[in-house]
């Protein structure tokens, strides 16, 4: 077993563990007659990073968001930390609470302070006082490098600090998981980098993460797993380094090709 | 050529101009009360308008539709007039003892104005992105809780403009509740006229005052709006 590492975001290392967080059994999912979600198994385990790739349309965002329910589905079983989705019964906002989704667009609140974005949840979903709250957020926005900008609102930030204070609030709730949905799709490219910075720390700290991302170094960096994805079905699953390497799917190799020499 | 011989002192001191005050602090009354309970109602009544609840959406819509369409004096007649007798004696008794006029001015002013308000504040909703309630509940707040803490504060933002529309009429169709006795301001103007003869005086002072009053709560609100909720102008 590897020494335990002290994880950026204050949590220890842990390495994928057995504990089972997230497992689709044959999931189906239609938008009216789309199928956009075809027979899907996938088991993720605590600790785990996990990057889901594919062409545009191809279900890896909508797969994400079943996650936390954001999307419902139709047939199968989805298992998430310990809650069965498909289960009427079951408590989506306390589920939700323990997921914290980080969005292509930020969607930061923008009626808000940076600083209130962050505590929002804190202080009315888990009753942390302000002051909690609010040294919590601190001790975050200096961890992302946005101390100075607790006072400002979102439009007077450039999108990677958006992104990176969306990263903050959503850690703010200490998720249990964490979902990223191209969370540098719509980023110049200069500040691409600083929001990834902050999600391959978050991964060394041992949270368990999904990423949608057309980032090909991230994965390749970061990740446990990548999974490739086109119409609706998960055609390759493996190891960063196999599936960049030796794609076996045909539409797996083009689709590198395409990302990592768009020019050829 | 005219005969007529202009007195600005009576509505400028003595009796009369404490009858025009009296309507003054009476409308003011009437309209601030008026514009507190139309907008809590309006937003009310704009969540249960957007409810996936269906009876409840049906509801706000069957208010909407029904309060929008008739004539204000009707609906100040009702509340006056009628709603009086269905109720039990008991009520009735209490209220004969209270200033039923005034309180039938703000029902009726309230419930006309709240549905216009109502409108509004759903179309702020619908400006808002459907990110923003994605994000919200992705955090685990409930639809309820999501609307309270981020979709409206953002849509009462972005309605202030027409609100201030619907408490500015509010305000001048608070002279209706002259009809029914309440002692406001037009009433006073009409009382000092039919004492004076001096319609010209009483009802260009009467004029003056509502736009003054009008200035002051459009001019309020804007400030409000520019201190207080809206330090950053939204995207």
């Amino acid at each position: 077993m590897s020494k335990p590492i002290q994880g950026f975001f204050g949590y220890a290392r842990i390495e994928p563990g057995e504990l089972s967080m997230i497992t689709f059994t044959e999931v189906n999912k239609w938008f009216k007659e789309l199928h956009v979600l075809k027979d899907i198994n996938l088991h993720v385990n605590q600790g785990e990073v996990v990057v889901v790739c594919g062409p545009s349309g191809s279900g890896k965002s909508t797969l994400i968001r079943t996650i936390n329910k954001l999307e419902p589905i139709n047939s199968g079983t989805l298992i998430v930390d310990g809650m069965d989705l498909s289960d009427k019964k079951a408590d989506i906002n306390r589920l939700r609470a323990e997921i914290g989704m980080v969005f292509q667009q930020f969607n930061l609140y923008p009626h808000l302070s940076v600083l209130k974005n962050i505590t929002l949840a804190p202080i009315k979903i888990r009753k942390l006082s302000k002051k909690d709250a609010e040294s919590d957020a601190m001790a975050l926005l200096e961890r992302v490098g946005l101390t100075e900008k607790r006072g400002a609102y979102p439009t007077q930030l450039s999108g990677g600090q958006q992104q990176r204070v969306a990263i903050a609030r959503a850690l703010a709730m200490k998720p249990r998981i964490m979902l990223f949905d191209e969370p540098t799709s719509a980023l110049d490219p200069e500040m691409i980098g600083e929001v990834l910075y902050v999600m391959k720390d978050l991964a060394q700290s041992g949270m368990t993460m999904m990423v949608v991302t057309h980032e090909m170094g991230f994965a390749s960096e970061v990740s446990d797993r990548v999974i490739f994805m086109d119409e609706g079905e998960i055609l390759e699953e493996a190891h960063p380094k196999d599936f960049f390497k030796n794609p076996k799917h045909e539409r797996a190799q083009q689709f590198l090709k395409e990302v990592l020499s768009p020019m050829h | 050529m005219f005969k007529y011989q202009f007195d600005w002192s009576v509505v400028l001191s003595g009796q009369y101009a404490e009858w025009l005050l009296s309507g003054i602090k009476v409308t003011f009354q009437l309209s601030v009360v008026s514009i507190i309970f139309s907008f809590l109602l309006g937003l009310l009544i704009a969540v249960m308008r957007m409810s996936n609840v269906r009876p409840v959406r049906w509801f706000a819509h069957g208010y909407l539709e029904f309060f929008r369409n008739t004539p204000l004096l009707v609906q100040i007649f009702f509340w006056y007039f009628g709603s009086y007798k269905i109720l039990p004696m008991v009520i009735n008794d209490w209220l004969n003892r209270t200033n039923f006029e005034f309180a039938a001015a703000v029902i009726a002013l309230t419930i006309y104005t709240s549905a216009f308000i109502a409108e509004d504040i759903r179309s702020g909703v619908r400006s808002i992105p459907k990110e923003q309630m994605e994000a919200a509940r992705s955090s685990g707040f409930s639809y309820i809780r999501s609307m309270q803490y981020i979709i409206l504060p953002q849509a009462v933002r972005i309605t202030v403009p027409p609100l201030i529309n619907q408490f500015l009429n509010l305000t001048k169709n608070s002279s209706l509740a002259m009809t029914i006795g309440v002692m406001e301001l037009t009433y006073q103007a009409r009382q000092v006229e039919s004492y004076t003869f001096k319609g010209f005086e009483a009802f260009t002072a009467a004029t003056l005052v509502y736009v003054v009053i009008s200035m002051i709560i459009a001019g309020l609100m804007t400030l409000y709006s520019r201190k207080v909720l809206n330090p950053i102008r939204a995207k």
